[in-house]
């Protein structure tokens, strides 16, 4: 059983990781249009040609 | 006119120079219109940066002030097709925004270390009966522990911190028993862990977390819609006032920027902007909106007019005077005042629950382990019973169950066109028995309809088309049924009196009788506001303008009484106009020429004969009713002031939302009772398990997610059986309730398609609303 003792941290860091992922999206305002957003992923005239 | 625009209050400068805004704009439904306002802005010279919020159909636009102004910006906007109205964002609107992050963030963390300590308890779970060892075992207990208590001390906080401010004022809520709940399941179990025992409940502690503040925000959320919503309301209605500065220039600007000791000029046929006393000019005003009498009243020199009427026949200047210092207006305020403190006395559902809960399930938990002491258990035994039991029974259904049946059923009015302002507005409308509608703007049309039966089509034609160059109220009704949008040339509008212009050659004129030589006016016959008298080329005619219904007011009345409402009509109009509409839906019960003050004494004295009152009214003289009632509802034409007492506002021109409104509540109210049932029963299933000293954490964990996945399922049925008004307010596209917001149903006449038509719907869409 001694795996554990990297395994459980490791798989505790990647959980943590995406907490923090998930606060930085709030932070930057992801969810603050979401229907908006919904529609915009539609529009291609961002991309430079 | 060289009229200048004063938006100042409304934008934010930056030091650099830089000037920010955030405007509502009326008439978004779709993709299209995203990009098309935000490049159409982009483009301008001097904007920075223009993004739509498409949520909340907001824009926010940063602009340099040297090169654009904001005025520029709202004309660029309607040249694109869209009509934008600058926006301050209220108070109580960016503190739910704040907290509603703050409830997102401690649910996140909540739910990652829900996660991980269920990941680990179900290891020790199935380790128990296979060949963990115990040095494993605590590992995984001290990891729980290391996971579980700053995630609880973090997400805790909303319930921590309001359980703290009821018991500094020596109250009890439900944060109170949820507080020491998970506090003890804690503590309980960093000791078990700390004497290596074989159970902790570190899992179920912070589940218990994660689905309170899942209720938690769900209600917030709800709140924030509807908040969201009527700010954007109150931003399209919001009227500009013009100014008259020392010199006599006008200025025009917001209704709010009005100051007291202001001198405003209000215009023939525009709405009076803020409470005033008349300095200049004479006018006969439309004061249906405050009185509900729907005869004009002649006003000269020192007479005081209130916010929400309409300017007749003539142009009035006005000194502006502190609002609520009109001798109605502070009637209806004194009331007002009287009226609000009885309503706060109403307790919502789930405080009444929640006052029964923490005292029923700390005494069980007590003698649980008084119980297991005397039985002669160890105390150590007699305690972790005692925290099991107010683990099993910390309250899931009751903060998650009611909250989601409040979201969905809200959702459920949003489409049907209602939009309550509060959360216990539904269980309010659902207790309801008696309902008592004003007459005026709430069972008639808030606009006048006038009778194109009372001439030829081609005679009524040209007078509509006459209607166009006027100004005055009663033209605006005649105006709207022109099928040639084009006024004639050369029209002249002779202020009170009328207006005329050569059709043909031959002189055609619109106005009072005597202006049309017909004599003296006709007196308005019972159901009709008023006449206007027409004159062409020798032939002549009178056209009725009066009140309508709405259009389906019947088939809802009869509808309700099947319900087995109560129906009755309170007004303060004349007798001879209130009787006919009353016969027309079958109503026996009403009551005409009343004061703010009887109307609340006729509401009084159904409440003493054990009554529960809904009022849907529309006036000012109806907001201290709105009040004193059980519940109410306001078409979103009403008075702002009455509209602020409302528990809900109803879009569109039909009645059909107030049954809506009485159906989905009612359902959401028996939903939000079964819910609680469930929770009871629950209870009553595991207490005993529990004071048994049988549950351990597989339990609880099952049981508590269980019953909360239940009440959550049950709460998603009030979106089954669609309220039959959302199918029939559909169908009429020209009063589809989307005022850009609801956009489902009015996609297919998007102004990104539709172009310039489109400004003229929103004129026209405007007019009403305001």
């Amino acid at each position: 059983m001694n795996v554990l003792i990297y395994l459980v941290p490791l798989a505790l860091l990647l959980g943590l990781s995406g907490l923090a992922g998930f606060m930085w999206t709030l932070k930057s305002g992801q969810y603050d249009d979401l229907d908006g957003d919904a529609l915009r992923i539609l529009r291609d005239d961002d991309i430079e040609s | 006119m060289a009229e200048t625009l004063d938006l100042s209050q409304f934008v934010e400068h930056a030091n650099s120079g830089a000037a920010h805004m955030t405007l509502a704009v009326d008439g978004v439904a779709c993709a299209g219109c995203i990009r098309k306002i935000e490049s159409g802005l982009t483009g301008l010279p001097g904007v920075i940066d223009a993004r739509l919020n498409f949520t909340q159909r907001r824009l926010a636009v940063d602009w340099r002030d040297d090169e654009i102004g904001a005025a520029d910006i709202i004309q660029a906007l309607e040249r694109i097709g869209y009509r934008a109205h600058p926006f301050a964002p209220e108070r109580a609107e960016e503190d739910d925004g704040r907290q509603a992050k703050r409830l997102l963030k401690c649910l996140a963390v909540a739910g990652f270390a829900a996660m991980n300590v269920m990941l680990l308890s179900i290891s020790v779970w199935s380790g128990s009966v296979s060949d963990m060892t115990h040095v494993t075992r605590d590992l995984f207990h001290w990891l729980s522990a290391l996971i579980a208590l700053p995630a609880a001390a973090y997400a805790g906080q909303p319930f921590f911190q309001s359980a703290w401010r009821a018991l500094r004022t020596r109250q009890l809520n439900m944060d109170v028993p949820i507080t020491v709940g998970v506090t003890l399941a804690l503590a309980l179990s960093l000791y078990e862990t700390a004497v290596h025992a074989e159970q902790a409940y570190f899992d179920s502690a912070i589940m218990l977390l994660f689905f309170l503040l899942c209720g938690r925000y769900l209600d917030l959320a709800m709140r924030r819609k509807t908040k969201v919503f009527a700010g954007n309301l109150a931003s399209f209605k919001a009227e500009f006032a013009h100014r008259l500065d020392a010199k006599g220039e006008l200025t025009r600007l917001p209704i709010s920027g009005l100051r007291a000791g202001d001198r405003i000029l209000v215009r023939p046929g525009e709405l009076i902007p803020a409470d005033g006393t008349i300095l200049t000019g004479s006018s006969a005003i439309d004061e249906s909106l405050v009185t509900g009498e729907t005869v004009g009243r002649a006003v000269a020199p020192g007479a005081t007019v209130y916010a929400g009427s309409t300017n007749g026949s003539g142009a009035i200047t006005l000194k502006v005077v502190a609002a609520g210092t009109g001798t109605l207006v502070e009637e209806v305020d004194r009331l007002l005042e009287k009226a609000t403190a009885a309503k706060s006395r109403t307790v919502r559902l789930a405080d009444r629950a929640s006052r029964l809960y923490a005292p029923v399930v700390h005494s069980a938990a007590a003698l649980t382990g008084i119980g297991w002491l005397i039985a002669g258990a160890s105390l150590h035994t007699a305690i972790v019973t005692a925290i099991a039991v107010l683990i099993i029974t910390c309250p899931c259904a009751i903060a998650l169950a009611i909250p989601a049946v409040q979201v969905v059923a809200a959702g459920q009015l949003f489409r049907s066109g209602v939009i309550p302002n509060s959360g216990d507005a539904i269980e309010r409308m659902a207790e309801t028995d008696t309902i008592v509608f004003d007459k005026t703007g709430t069972l008639t049309l808030p606009e006048l309809v006038v009778d194109d039966q009372s001439l030829d089509a081609d005679l009524f034609e040209r007078a509509a088309r006459l209607a166009l160059s006027s100004h005055h109220p009663l033209a605006a009704a005649l105006a709207r049924r022109a099928r040639q949008r084009v006024p004639y040339a050369g029209a002249i509008e002779e202020t009170g009196s009328g207006v005329r212009a050569p059709i043909d050659g031959r002189e055609a004129r619109l106005g009072s009788a005597q202006f049309c030589g017909l004599g003296d006016m006709p007196l308005p016959a019972a159901g009709q506001a008023s006449c206007i008298c027409f004159a062409y080329d020798g032939r002549t005619g009178t056209i009725p303008i009066r009140q309508s219904l709405r259009p389906d007011a019947a088939a809802v009345v009869t509808a309700l009484v099947k319900l087995g409402l109560d129906l009755m009509v309170l007004s303060g109009d004349r007798p001879e106009a209130v009787g006919p509409v009353a016969d027309r839906l079958g109503l026996r019960q009403w009551l005409a020429g009343l004061t703010p003050a009887e109307k609340i004494e006729v509401i009084e004295t159904l409440k003493a004969q054990g009554r529960r009152v809904l009022m849907v009214g529309d006036g000012l003289n109806d907001a201290p009713a709105l009040a004193a009632a059980h519940a109410s509802l306001s078409p979103i034409t009403a008075a702002h002031l009455t509209q602020t007492q409302a528990d809900a506002l109803f879009l569109g021109d039909r009645l059909a939302p107030v049954l809506a409104a009485v159906v989905a509540s009612r359902r959401a109210r028996s939903l939000m009772r079964q819910n609680l049932a469930l929770a009871v029963i629950y209870n009553a299933l595991a207490v005993p398990i529990a004071m048994a000293g049988l549950v351990t954490p597989l339990i609880a964990a099952v049981a508590m997610s269980g019953s909360s996945i239940l009440v959550t399922l049950n709460a998603l049925r009030a979106r089954l059986g669609v309220p039959l008004s959302s199918s029939a307010l559909a169908d009429d596209s020209r009063t589809a309730p989307d005022h850009g917001l609801m956009a489902s149903a009015a996609d297919a006449q998007c102004p990104a398609f539709a172009g310039h038509d489109h400004v003229e719907q929103n004129r026209i869409r405007m007019e009403r609303v305001s």
